[in-house]
């Protein structure tokens, strides 16, 4: 009888981590950290509360990128691209159409999505390298097309677009760089719960699929050109969503801020989160907002060997990234306790 | 008519440039089977050594050497401690390595050297071609070069037992390891091989561009192009899609009115992305095709 | 006299798994061995094992000479050669490049010519399509490419990874006559991983039994044939 109850537990103990979000420590872990959240904006300084708004926004960005390359498994150098064209958008709407700051949200992902679908349909039918390329056309031409001529009464051309940061609603008594800071984490719960249940869903797991053998998945049915444009699309669009944030965090928005060294910090991001990890790509935020400015105070002149050297160690450190290395101190963590 | 010759031929100069590097990021690609991102930058901190060693009293074609020498050394050295150490990690994580030793040679090429322009001596001399208004006698002498190059790897890739012995390690090391190929030593040789064309571009391509930290960076994104749409797998290929985007982009800059110099990269991008979706494997790529 | 190939305690880990438990094997000189078993006994990771291909622990010696634990690229330059799960077609290249590629460890421009034409001899079909891209071959003419690349080593022991795997009889026929070929007329030793156990024990000289990675049985071909466990299990009758 105690051998059977001792089965039990042991089995009991095996469970898989996360699969039961309301086991064991999880719940204290999440009221604590959504304490710390609200707390934060009110003990910290206003130039950190922005900083970290603006690591939040990348995430998101990372996020979208993620659920492409990660979960789909195509390769793209080209959502500096959905960033800026969310950020217009929402920077354009809002000069030029007085349309409030949350709704610019919705009209910036819809045109990404529908920009991300559409380039997606021929893009996709390349592969690995050569998708490469053509993504990063699309990263070049982007700010080669905001600064056009034709593109200037709506762009502001080189110039670009001057935008308010919103107060907060209602009367609250706190400041725009707080209001900002709770309507992003707002819009990232929104948003990561949905990737989640995405990745989750029969469509997420045909995306997967799609990555790990596109023959065998178009085999079973999976219509794979439509996934992956979709994919694409709704890559983009989270992307998107977060341009849209990061112009009314940053109240700018210019051709030259969204080059393609964007794309290539996003992916930087990525990786060092971990490919195909939803919570790396918070660790990824973090290290594309914060990590270049350690460089510069490393050493000025040198910023971009010590922001390459940091580079290096992370990923030998942790060569599939902080996800990675969290699944193997929780392998070693686990055999530790049995 | 003229204005159309002319502006081929500058095409064809600069389109020159972009071979040259083309060629140093196939043969890399043949070596270690994907794209280097940090080539350019390689290309120039070897060019900024030459420069330093004439700077010293070192004539012209001893620096060039003493560089390709020095710069094969130095493409096997960062292999092996650089790339080794994660060999077994995803490919992506390799791409970040590149993107960081991008960062650490534009850098440190900055600060020992600074950005001011640095004029770098031509072989060829500035004076047009046999006193004809078409062509510079460098810009010849630079498309002659990359033609040589060009020849020199087919010949060491298609015609000998040691390029046979590459193309195998790239391919399928595992059953290259079981035919007796030291895979380990292959790659190294790939990426000093690499190293020393990225050299020889950069010393021909600073002449025209000058010499500074950034200079490669355009560059690098044409020659990137080129050589995708040449073909990967194919350095003929990379020579004629450089000379292919360099006429590509001059025409566009000259011909397309209002807009054609400022999208000059956009267009010459777009127009390779539409070779590639009839072409999906480049220009003269060799199609895999293998059996589900 | 001792065995060309001689294995004492062999442990095998794939990562942290251990798939080989103690495996004690020999292979005589210009013998068949074979190793039977079911799938994911352990065989194919065995012939990995010999070829350096994993993590060991144990005694692995060709001619007295120690080779566990060295490179794979050292091992099949004594003279061991591999054609392995899955062919290892260098599908790229064409079927001519495959097999200058397999002769890569060896020098001597005229001996590695002549030897092309001899692996030509012995499969005609492989001449007809030399310069075609390997990639495009069938499952059959793969597979006796990587014999041929295997053969331009002039390896003195050949480890074949399930040779009939695949293929169709008639095909299976004639690449076993080659095998039997090999073996008679130029000595070549062979360590067989075969699933189809009636084929291998018409062709091997001695036998091993491996399951869940440990040895079972071993004995000469002849008496296991006839025994009745094996007859039962592998035979089918």
């Amino acid at each position: 009888m105690k051998e059977d109850l001792a089965l039990a537990h042991g089995l009991a103990a095996r469970r898989l981590p996360f699969a039961n979000l309301l086991a064991g420590w999880r719940p204290a872990a999440i009221a604590v950290g959504l304490v710390l959240i609200v707390l934060l904006p009110f003990v910290a300084k206003n130039f950190f509360i922005f900083q970290l708004t603006l690591a939040l926004i990348y995430a998101i960005a990372i996020l979208g990128l993620n659920l492409l390359t990660g979960f789909n498994g195509q390769f793209s150098l080209g959502h500096s691209a959905f960033y800026a064209i969310g950020a217009y958008t929402a920077a354009i709407l809002m000069d030029q159409a007085d349309m409030p700051y949350y709704w610019t949200l919705p009209a910036a992902g819809l045109v990404c999505l529908v920009s991300g679908f559409l380039f997606g349909l021929p893009a996709l039918r390349l592969e690995g390298i050569y998708l490469a390329l053509a993504t990063f056309a699309l990263a070049v031409a982007i700010p080669q097309l905001l600064k056009s001529t034709p593109l200037e009464p709506w762009t502001g051309g080189v110039q670009g677009v001057v935008i308010i940061k919103p107060d907060a609603p209602f009367g609250l008594p706190i400041n725009s760089d707080q209001w900002l800071y709770f309507f992003t984490v707002a819009v990232a719960i929104v948003l990561y719960v949905c990737a989640i249940n995405l990745v989750r869903s029969r469509t997420g797991r045909a995306i997967i699929a799609i990555r790990e053998n596109p023959i065998a998945a178009s085999a079973m049915g999976v219509n794979v050109s439509l996934y992956k444009s979709l994919t694409f699309g709704v890559s983009a669009l989270y992307t998107g969503i977060a341009g849209a944030l990061g112009a009314i965090a940053v109240q700018f928005v210019a051709p030259d801020s969204f080059t393609f060294f964007l794309s290539i910090a996003l992916f930087v991001g990525l990786i060092v989160g971990g490919v195909g990890s939803i919570p790396g790509t918070l660790v990824g935020g973090l290290l594309v907002l914060f990590v270049p400015n350690i460089a510069e105070e490393v050493s000025k002149g040198l910023a971009g060997a010590v922001y390459g050297v940091i580079l290096i160690l992370v990923i030998y450190v942790m060569p599939s990234g902080a996800a990675g290395l969290a699944r193997l101190l929780a392998g070693q963590f686990a055999r530790l306790r049995r | 008519m003229e204005l159309l010759l002319h502006q081929v031929l500058a095409g064809l100069a600069t389109g020159g440039i972009y071979a040259c590097l083309a060629l140093a990021l196939v043969m890399i690609y043949q070596a270690i089977d994907h794209l280097n991102f940090a080539q350019g930058e390689m290309a120039m901190f070897s060019t900024f050594i030459a420069w330093q060693l004439m700077e010293l009293g070192t004539p012209y074609w001893i620096a060039f050497v003493v560089t390709l020498a020095i710069s094969f050394v130095a493409g096997v050295l960062i292999d092996r401690v650089l790339f080794r150490p994660i060999h077994d990690a995803p490919i992506l994580s390799h791409i970040v390595v590149f993107i960081a030793l991008f960062g650490i040679l534009n850098s440190l090429a900055g600060f020992i050297w600074d950005f001011n322009v640095k004029n770098f001596p031509t072989p060829f001399g500035s004076r047009p071609l046999l006193g004809s208004g078409l062509i510079s006698s460098h810009d010849a002498g630079m498309i002659g070069v990359t033609i040589l190059l060009l020849v020199f790897l087919y010949v060491f890739f298609r015609h000998t037992r040691i390029g046979l012995a590459m193309r195998a390690a790239a391919a399928n090391p595992q059953s290259a390891r079981l035919a007796g190929i030291r895979v380990g030593w292959m790659i190294a040789l790939g990426w000093g091989m690499a190293a020393a064309i990225g050299a020889v571009a950069g010393m021909l391509i600073a002449p025209v561009v000058f010499l500074e930290p950034n200079m490669m960076t355009s560059v690098l994104l044409y020659g990137f192009a080129a050589a995708v749409v040449g073909g990967l797998t194919s350095p003929g290929g990379a020579v004629i899609g450089g000379f292919a985007v360099g006429i590509i982009e001059n025409l566009a800059g000259t011909f397309i009115p209002y807009v054609g110099r400022e999208l000059k990269l956009t267009i010459a991008l777009f127009l390779i992305v539409a070779v590639l979706l009839v072409k999906p494997a480049g220009l003269f790529g060799r199609r895999v095709v293998s059996r589900v | 006299m001792s065995a060309l190939l001689e294995i004492r305690g062999l442990c095998a880990f794939y990562g942290r798994t251990q798939v080989l438990f103690g495996l004690d094997l020999d292979v005589a000189e210009g013998g068949v061995t074979t190793l039977l078993g079911a799938n994911g006994a352990g065989k194919t990771t065995t012939l990995r094992a010999v070829s350096g291909m994993l993590r060991t622990t144990g005694d692995i010696r060709f001619a007295g000479e120690r080779i566990a634990g060295r490179a794979i690229e050292d091992i099949v330059r004594l003279g061991i050669a591999h054609a392995p799960e899955g062919r290892g077609t260098f599908v790229r290249q064409t079927v001519e490049e495959n097999l200058q590629i397999g002769a890569m460890a060896r020098s001597g421009r005229a001996a590695i010519a002549a030897d092309m034409e001899r692996v030509y001899g012995y499969f005609p079909r492989l001449k007809e399509r030399r310069h075609q891209q390997a990639g495009t071959l069938s499952g059959g003419e793969q597979q006796m490419l990587a014999v041929g690349r295997a053969l331009m080593l002039r390896p003195r022991l050949m480890l074949l990874d399930e040779p009939s795997f695949g293929l169709a009889p008639l095909i299976v026929r004639e690449l076993f006559e080659i095998f039997r070929v090999l073996n008679r007329d130029e000595k070549v030793s062979m360590l067989l991983v075969e699933q189809n156990a009636s084929l291998a024990l018409d062709f091997a000289d001695d036998v091993y039994l491996i399951e869940t990675g440990r040895l079972v049985m071993t004995g000469p071909a002849q008496e296991l044939r006839r025994d009745e466990t094996v007859r039962r299990s592998y035979l089918g009758y």
